[in-house]
This record gives C-alpha cells, structure tokens and sequence, in this order.
C-alpha cells in the first residue's frame, strides 16, 4: 500500500487498503486485541486520507472516488474506505456534508457484527467528529444545520448502542463475565458518541429538550439492557451540563423509573443530584431556577416511584438514595426545614413497610441520613424540629440507635448548641433514649457503656435556660426520662442533673429571695422537693455514697437558700445512708470527712438542728465508731470545726471544739499505746502532730480554751514521742511534719506584731 | 520450395478497414484464446461502410473468380462449434472474377444495417458480427479475412419499472422483507434497496448479494443452462436482529455485465438475477433470487 501511495496509484491503493482493512474482519480476536488491530488500520487510513485529498496525486474527483469506493464487495472495507472518502467528500465542500454524513452513518447498517460494528461506527465518530455542521464550523451552511449534526450523532449512537448491547447475546452463557468484561472494555466507543454531542455548539436548551434527550431515553429505555442503562445514563449525565439538567428533570427522571429493574438506578440519580446540588452551590444566581422547575418536588416525586417500582431493590438502596435526595436539599434549599422532613417522611414509610432493619450497610445509610442535617445545620435545635427524625430513629436497632445518639450528642457538644425548651429537651431525650433506657436485655459492656453514659452526663449540662420557669420544666422532663434508666445509668447520669437543678437554685437565690412566693413555680423549695425524690431514686440503685455527697451537696445550697428544714431534710437523709448503707471502712471515713465539711459550712441550721445533727457527727456518734483508731483520731478533730466557724456570725463554741481536740489526743494516745502493744513500738507521732496543728489553728483563731500551756504541753509530749521513737527504729515521716510546725511558730514569734504576741506565750 | 511455400501460404494481404476507423469507439472483446482484442462499436441501423485492401504478395498475382464482402450476424453454440448459424447476412460483390497484380482498394458500404441482436459472449454461446471477405478461386481455395466489430443496442426507458418488493421466510426461523428499487436496471446503474429483517431466529453470519447470468442455449429438450454468478457483494456482517434494515447500495459499473437478452433468434436467452444470501454460522445458506431487467442506456459515455 506505501509502495502504490509513493506511486499515486489510486487503484493499488484501494486495492491495498480494502486488503489491510479485511484483516478487520477476523472474529477471532478479542475486543483488546481487536483495538491494537484497529488503531494500526486507522493510522494506515489517516495516511490514505492524506493521499485521498490531494486530488492531484489520483486525479479522480472526490464524488467518483466516493462511488469507486463502494465497489469494495466485502462490507467492512467498504465501509472504511467509504468513511475515509466521505471525510475527504466533506472537507471538500463538494457536497453537503449532512448528505454525506447521513449517507454513511445508513450504509454502517450493514456491519452487524457488534464488535466490528463497534468499531467502525466509532470510526465514523472520529472522522466525522470535526466535520459536523455544528454552528461556527466551516461546514455549516444553508442546509446544513446543527440539527443535522445532532441528528448524525444521535443516530449512530442508536446504533453503536444496539451493538453494543447485543454483545452479550452472542455465544453461550457461560462466558457471560468475560462479556461483560469485554463491553465494559467498548463503553467508550459508546460513551464517545454521547461526549461528541455534548460538544457540539449550538445545541441549545429547546432542541436539547425537544429533541435530544428525548431520543437519547428513548434509546436507553429501550435497549433493555442494566448494563448499558446504567452506564449511559451516567454518561448523560456526565456529558451534558446541569442547566440543561434541570430544565429537563422531569424527562429524565421520568426515564430513570422506567430503566431495568437491576439497574444501579440509586448511584444514577446520586450523581446526577450531586451534580444539581454542585450547580446550585457553584453560583446563587441559579438558585431561583431550581425553585422555577421546582427541582425537589420532582427528585423526590422520582424516587418514590423507583423505590416503588424497583421491589427487589434492597432496602440499603432506598435508603441510599434518600441520603442523596436529602444532601441534595440541603445543599440546594438550606432553608427549607419542610423537604429534609419530607425526605424522612418518605423514610419513615418506606422503612416501617419491611421488616425490622437487618442489613449493617442499610443502617449505615439511615445513619448517614439521620447525620446529614446535624452536620449541615451544625445544630441540633433544627434537627428537633424535624418531626420525622424520631421516627426514622425508631428503626434502627439498638446498636446502631445508640450510635446515632451519641453522633447527635458529640454535635451537640461541638457546636456548643444550646437547648433551651423543654419541648425541644422533650424531643432530644426521645431521640437519645438509646442511650437513656434499656432498650432490650443488653448486657452493659465495658467503656462504651461507660462513654455513652458520660455523654449523657454532658449533655445534660448542655441544657439551660435564663428563664427559671422553663428551666424547671427542662429538669422535670430530663428528670422524667432519666428515671426510665434503670440502676445502671442513674449514677451518670443523676449528678449533673442535680448539680443543673442546683445551679438553677443558685440562680434563683441570686435573683433576690422575694421570688419564694407560693404562685411561683419555680421555687427552691419545689426543686428540692425533686431533687430529694431524685437522689433517693439514686440510693436505692444502690449507689450510697454518690447519694450521700449529693444530698450534702443539696443540703448546703438549701442552706444557701435559706431553706433550713430542706437543709435538714437533706442532712437527715445523708445520716440515714451512713448509717443503713456505708459499710466499708475506708467509705465511711471519706463520709464522715465530707459530712464533717458540709456541716461545718452551712449556717442555715438553727441551735435545736445543730444540736441534733453535731453530735451524730462527732464523738458520740459517726467519728467515734470509725474502725480504725487513727481514722477515729481524725474525724474526731475535724469535727472539732463544727463548733467553730471562722465566720463574723458563725458560732465559735471553743469549748466543745476543744472537748474534740481532747477526744481526738485521748484517741491518739490509745492508738499508739495500741500500736506498743501489737507491734512493740510506739506508732508514728503524726496524729499528735496533726493535732497539735489544730491546737494552733484554734489558738490563733483566739479560741479561748486553747491556752499556751496546752500546745506546750502537747508539744513536749510529742518530743517524748518521738524520742521514745527514736531509741529503736527509723524515724518516720512525721518528723519533717513536726519541725515544720515548730518552724512555723517561732517564724510566727520573730514576726511579732499582733500573732506574734500570742506566740510569745508559748515556749518552745 | 519457393513454390511449395506458396502455397501454403496465403496469396495476398486483405485488410479491411472502416470509414471512421480511427473515431470509431473501440471495446474490448475476449477472444478465444483469451486476449483481449479492441473492436470498432456500432449500433443497429447504422452504416457500415469502409475499404477491403487486397496487396498481392510480390511478385505474385491473385487469380479470382470473383471478391465479395459479406456482413455476418452469426450465433455460435459451443457444443457444436464451428457450426455458425447465421441470422444476418448481407453480401457486397466487390469485383468480377478476374486478376489482381498489385493492391487494390475496394470501398463497401451496408447503409443502414439492421442488427436487431447485441454482441455476446457467453458461457455456451456466441454472437458475433462480422465482416467476411472472401476471394473465390478456383482451384486453390478461397482467401477469407474476417473482421470482428462489435453491435451495441440502446434501449429507451422502459416506460414502467416497479421496484421488487417481497417478503420472504422460513417458518419461525427466518423472515425477511427486501426491495429494490426498480426491477429494469442499465448497466451503469446502481442498485439500491434495503433488506428488513421481521423475525431472526438463526445466527446469521453475512448476508451477500450476488448477480447471477442464467444463460439458456438450445430449445425444447435440448435446452442447456448454464448460470454464472457475476458478482458477490457482501451486503451485511454479523448477525442482526429484529427490526433492523439494512441498506442496499450495489453500483453495477465494475461488473462485466449485458443486457438481458429474450430468446435471441430460439437459440438462446441471457438473463440476469439478483440473488440475496444470507449465511448462517454454520454456513447453510438461505437465498432468494429476483429477476432483473438489464438494459443499455442511450445516454452512457460508452
């Protein structure tokens, strides 16, 4: 064939190139091969194309070498050598090139053969591709249009598309994979036909709508093929731009319901959504477009009906295409509430028609789409106003419920969102109740259990309100949902509770303390009521000392408030856990420190209360049953605090608080005598030591039962300690403890002035 | 020897030439022996006329009784060769009997010739024209010269041409439904049509179009047939389905085809055939044949 080329021998050349081209024919081969073969025919036919168009070099005008051509009698010579000629019949303007085109995309009817066909239509795209009559191009003229040009290409798509889908008729069902290997292999000479017409200028929205598309559906509609619907209608919708899109949602859509029941028909309509949604994103302008055709009344209208058309669809497909439809919304309309409702809505039906969800991937995508708007509108306040939501929520299981739940808390803590209706609380905790009740038997495992819990504890701090009214409600509802827990939740979950409502009291009391009227609802009073039933819930978890630190706790803001028989009440209920509840040792030396703490602090009690309450703590009552005599030694002289409060109006009973002190020394000496007897030594000195700080406290407070002589006293006892101490074993730790305290006093002594008097008193 | 070459040898050199030999149109005709040979054209009722040269060999001198030009239109059956059955046969005496010493031209003229047959050359039968100049001698034999020219006949549009349209088919198998455009064709005409396929159950592997030469010799119970197929035109590769219609488009210029010829003289018939053959993968073939009407169109360069 070069040889003839050099030569201009037409004859030889078309002799040669029909000869090169029937190497095209063979069967044999398969679609990758088939492709090398035809891209070495292709350059051979550029080069004849060159040949072709230098009339000079042959000599035969271009209409007779466009007959000579045809006299080719095998078909797919022909054919290639027609398309060659017809490229150079056009470029040469001999003719329209509508004719010519037309002409040859009805003569490649006669290669059949799907492969072969495949590519020789695909041939015909690529001469032709820069020869269409499109406008701006030399070929446009009079009569040749650009519907001309889109009515070339649409048709040898028809075609190219027939073929391609009758690959998979040929041979037997067994080498049905490697068909669809081999036509996922081909696509592209399918899709290219589609790109070409997406490139062709001048196609403008009114043909597209009325011709274009249409007959594109309709091809695809009617090839009854998964395969080749699916990828074509990816290819539209990749290859046309979004404008036209929208404009012709109705058409498209109406043909995505009526594709083949195996078609992937949700990942078509995800992206073309995506694609609307980044249309709609990418400039505002469009946005009153998408409003005009009303773009989500009929995405959403379309999938209904391919959920409802498509049976077999598995759920886990509805619901991905819910999560498309739903970004879509939120991307395009982020101020319409009504659609993500609407989506979930349809949700809402679609799931509680099946069976209880099962599949893990289709309760990923429920997940995905319950998330979709948390993440979207950063703030919880406007998923609670979604009256679907719960609902959806309702089908998940357990699992996957409690995940959800604690995805809405984390937003809720990451946006620091704030919610401040009991309504809304209302609806938050039926959303959350995953995580607040026991759905099923489970089993409480480990520190999942534990996170989620504490995610509750959180959120309930989230939860406030300026308005104390409201606020009660928020509590009384938390409360409400909070007590369905069950034993194992409570002690997360009631603390914050508490110390909420507490905060509220605080408020309240702020406030001024004319707000104690009766008509009032939110009265300290009221809420302690509550909180009293709260905490007592608690104890019967049983979760003593979480309950008795609480009511101390209560107890010491009801004394804030003024409200002593509350503060008593509270006092009472602690003192009855200590006693009926706190068995461990260690327990109840913490209790009796703390309850020690909280009395000491609270002034509200009146003489007859503190009469009743002190004593239970001191001597006679808790310190003194402690187990161990050290521990005894040690509450008995922090109760010593109990009758002295270093306040303007506190009550500085010296007396008994040194009574204490005695108690506590006497206490100690047993101890150590104790200590002699178990063990043969003398224990450490660190109780006399720690007493003796007391004494000093006391002393400096200007107790006036604490006399110079006593500390002196005591000190001197703890150096014969300490000797004693010292003639046998290693000196303990108390010694660092006991030289400090000394430095302490005489550092106090060489500072003089008032402090320093009272030192001078003492003799070291 | 000189003698004895004499004669064996022919006497005298004839030659025959036209009029307008060197204008006429020339077209190749396939001889026997296989060369091919231009001969001058002509048409029915045209005029033959031109020169007969008779150059005596030097030296010599051609005693005759007599030279004559005949213009033969003959029919020549092959399986009963050499035996020329002459339809047309018009003489010219072209000189008394006499003596001939040196060359002489002799101008003949057959106006107006009526040559109602087109020349043929076909599988079992031949028609020919021919001008045949024979010197009549006594004793040694007549000198014969021949020369072969070609007649071609024009016809005029036939006046109704209906295209072929039939639908065609095989129980549950196979229907088909094709057309063609016209059923008289010329000879630089192009066939166009399409082939519409209603029901494919086989798997059919191409589809060809052939054009078939049914040449009938004899008569009655001597009637030879023979058919050629002339050409084959792959009309579809691979296999189509339902609905699908596929064009026809066979230019019938490369092809060395006549017109049809109806019972020319009771010796033979021409006729041509369009034969459509659909093979399947197993290589049955299907075909269904259409006559066809060829004819020669006035107005062709040829």
């Amino acid at each position: 064939m070069h040889r003839a080329l050099d030569a201009n021998n037409l004859r030889e050349v078309l002799k040669y190139s029909a000869l090169m081209l029937s190497e095209l024919r063979t069967s044999k081969l398969s679609p990758q091969k088939y492709y090398d073969l035809y891209m070495r025919a292709f350059d051979q036919l550029r080069q004849l194309e060159i040949f072709l168009r230098d009339e000079s070099r042959h000599g035969l005008p271009v209409v007779d070498l466009y007959e000579l051509v045809q006299h080719a009698g095998n078909i797919l010579p022909r054919m290639y050598l027609l398309c060659t000629v017809g490229s150079v019949y056009i470029k040469s303007k001999q003719a329209p090139s509508k004719d010519v085109l037309k002409d040859l995309v009805e003569m490649c009817r006669g290669v059949q053969h799907p492969i072969r066909g495949l590519f020789l239509r695909s041939y015909l795209t690529q001469v032709s591709r820069d020869k269409l009559p499109e406008i701006g191009s030399d070929y446009q003229g009079d009569a040749n249009t650009v519907m001309d040009a889109v009515e070339f290409v649409l048709q040898n798509f028809t075609e190219i598309n027939k073929l391609w889908v009758r690959i998979q008729h040929q041979g037997p069902g067994t080498v049905r994979e490697k068909q669809e290997k081999e036509r996922n292999e081909l696509r592209d000479l399918v899709g290219k036909n589609l790109h070409v017409l997406g490139q062709i200028e001048g196609v403008h929205l009114e043909m597209y709508k009325e011709t274009v598309l249409p007959r594109i559906l309709e091809q695809v509609v009617n090839c009854k093929d998964d395969f080749a619907q699916y990828y074509l209608m990816e290819c539209i919708i990749q290859v046309f731009p979004d404008e036209y899109h929208l404009q012709t949602l109705e058409t498209l859509l109406a043909a995505c319901t009526q594709l083949m029941p195996t078609v992937d028909t949700k990942i078509v309509l995800t992206q073309l959504m995506d694609r609307l949604s980044n249309y709609a994103v990418s400039s505002p302008d469009v946005l009153h477009e998408f409003l005009q055709v009303e773009a989500f009344a009929k995405l959403n209208n379309a999938i209904g009906k391919v959920i409802d058309t498509q049976i077999e669809m598995p759920i886990v497909g509805a619901m991905t295409l819910f999560v498309s439809l739903l970004t879509f919304a939120l991307r395009v309309h982020p101020d319409r509430l009504d659609y993500v409702d609407q989506v979930l809505g349809a949700c809402v039906v679609k799931l509680s028609s099946g069976p209880k969800l099962e599949d893990a991937r289709a309760m990923k995508q429920v997940v995905a789409l319950l998330s979709a708007p948390l993440e979207k509108y950063n703030d919880i306040v406007t998923a609670l106003t979604l009256s679907n939501y719960p609902r959806v929520m309702d089908h998940l299981d357990d699992g996957t419920n409690k995940l959800m739940a604690m995805l809405i808390i984390q937003s809720i803590m990451k946006n620091n969102s704030c919610i401040s209706t009991a309504d809304k609380v209302e609806v938050l905790f039926e959303l959350i109740k995953g995580l607040i009740k026991d759905l099923d038997g489970n089993a409480y495992r480990g520190e999942d259990f534990q996170e989620e819990q504490n995610s509750v504890a959180r959120l309930i701090n989230m939860l406030d309100n300026e308005e104390p009214e409201e606020m009660l409600k928020i509590i009384c509802v938390v409360r409400k949902h909070l007590m369905t827990g069950g034993t194992r939740r409570l002690p997360f979950t009631i603390p914050p509770l508490i110390f909420s409502a507490l905060r509220l009291v605080r408020q309240l009391e702020s406030q001024g303390g004319d707000m104690t009227g009766e008509d009032l609802p939110a009265t300290p009073r009221k809420i302690f009521q509550i909180l009293n039933q709260t905490i007592e819930v608690l104890s019967s978890v049983p979760c003593p000392e979480l309950a008795l630190r609480l009511y101390l706790q209560c107890a010491e803001a009801a004394s804030d408030c003024d409200l002593e028989p509350a503060a008593y009440e509270f006092f009472t209920q602690a003192f009855i856990l200590y006693e009926e509840e706190i068995a461990d040792s260690k327990a109840q030396v913490t209790a009796i420190h703390l309850i020690a703490g909280t009395l000491q602090r609270i002034n509200v009690f009146g003489v007859e209360n503190r009469d009743t309450l002190t004593p239970k703590a001191t001597g006679g009552g808790y310190s003194a049953r402690l187990l161990k005599k050290p521990d005894q030694c040690r509450a008995v002289y922090a109760c010593s605090h109990l009758f002295w409060v270093d306040d303007l109006d506190g009550i500085k009973d010296g007396e008994r608080a040194l009574l204490c002190l005695r108690r506590a020394l006497r206490i100690a000496n047993a101890a150590q005598q104790m200590a002699n007897a178990t063990r043969g030594s003398s224990g450490s000195v660190t109780l006399f030591v720690e007493i003796l700080n007391k004494y000093i406290y006391f002393y400096e407070k200007g107790s006036p039962h604490i006399t110079p002589s006593d500390i002196q006293s005591l000190i001197e006892l703890i150096n014969t300690e300490m000797q004693s101490d010292n003639n046998g074993n290693t000196r303990t730790h108390s010694d660092p403890f006991f030289t400090s305290t000394l430095r302490y006093m005489r550092f106090q002594k060489q500072k003089g002035g008032l402090m320093g008097d009272k030192y001078e008193l003492i003799k070291l | 020897m000189n003698y004895l070459r004499g004669a064996f040898k022919p006497a005298c050199n004839i030659s025959i030439t036209f009029t307008d030999g060197k204008n006429r149109k020339q077209v190749p005709v396939k001889k026997d022996n296989g060369q091919m040979v231009m001969n001058p054209l002509f048409h029915s009722q045209e005029t033959i006329a031109g020169k007969v040269c008779i150059e005596p060999y030097q030296g010599k001198k051609v005693e005759h009784n007599g030279v004559k030009v005949e213009l033969l239109g003959q029919i020549e059956m092959y399986f009963d060769r050499g035996n020329f059955y002459d339809f047309t046969s018009l003489v010219r005496e072209l000189d008394v009997p006499g003596e001939i010493y040196e060359k002489k031209a002799y101008p003949f003229e057959f106006p107006t010739v009526e040559m109602p047959y087109e020349t043929y050359n076909g599988v079992n039968v031949r028609l020919r024209y021919v001008l045949k100049v024979t010197v009549t001698r006594g004793y040694a034999g007549s000198i014969v010269e021949y020369q072969d020219f070609v007649v071609r006949n024009y016809s005029p549009l036939p006046p109704i041409n209906n295209s072929i349209k039939m639908e065609v088919g095989i129980e549950d198998c196979l229907h088909i439904e094709f057309e063609y455009n016209k059923s008289k064709y010329h000879l630089k005409d192009v066939i166009l049509g399409k082939v519409y396929f209603l029901l494919v159950r086989i798997k059919i592997k191409n589809m060809d179009l052939e054009i078939r030469r049914r040449e009938s010799t004899g008569a009655g119970a001597n009637t030879h047939v023979e058919t050629e197929t002339l050409a084959k035109f792959e009309l579809m590769d691979g296999a189509p389905v339902r609905g699908e219609s596929i064009p026809v488009r066979l230019f019938l210029t490369p092809y060395d085809l006549t017109p049809t010829h109806k019972n020319i003289n009771n010796k033979f018939s021409v006729k041509y055939y369009l034969n459509l053959v659909l093979v399947d993968e197993e290589d049955r073939r299907y075909f269904k044949q259409q006559e066809i009407t060829l004819y020669r169109l006035k107005d062709e360069s040829s």
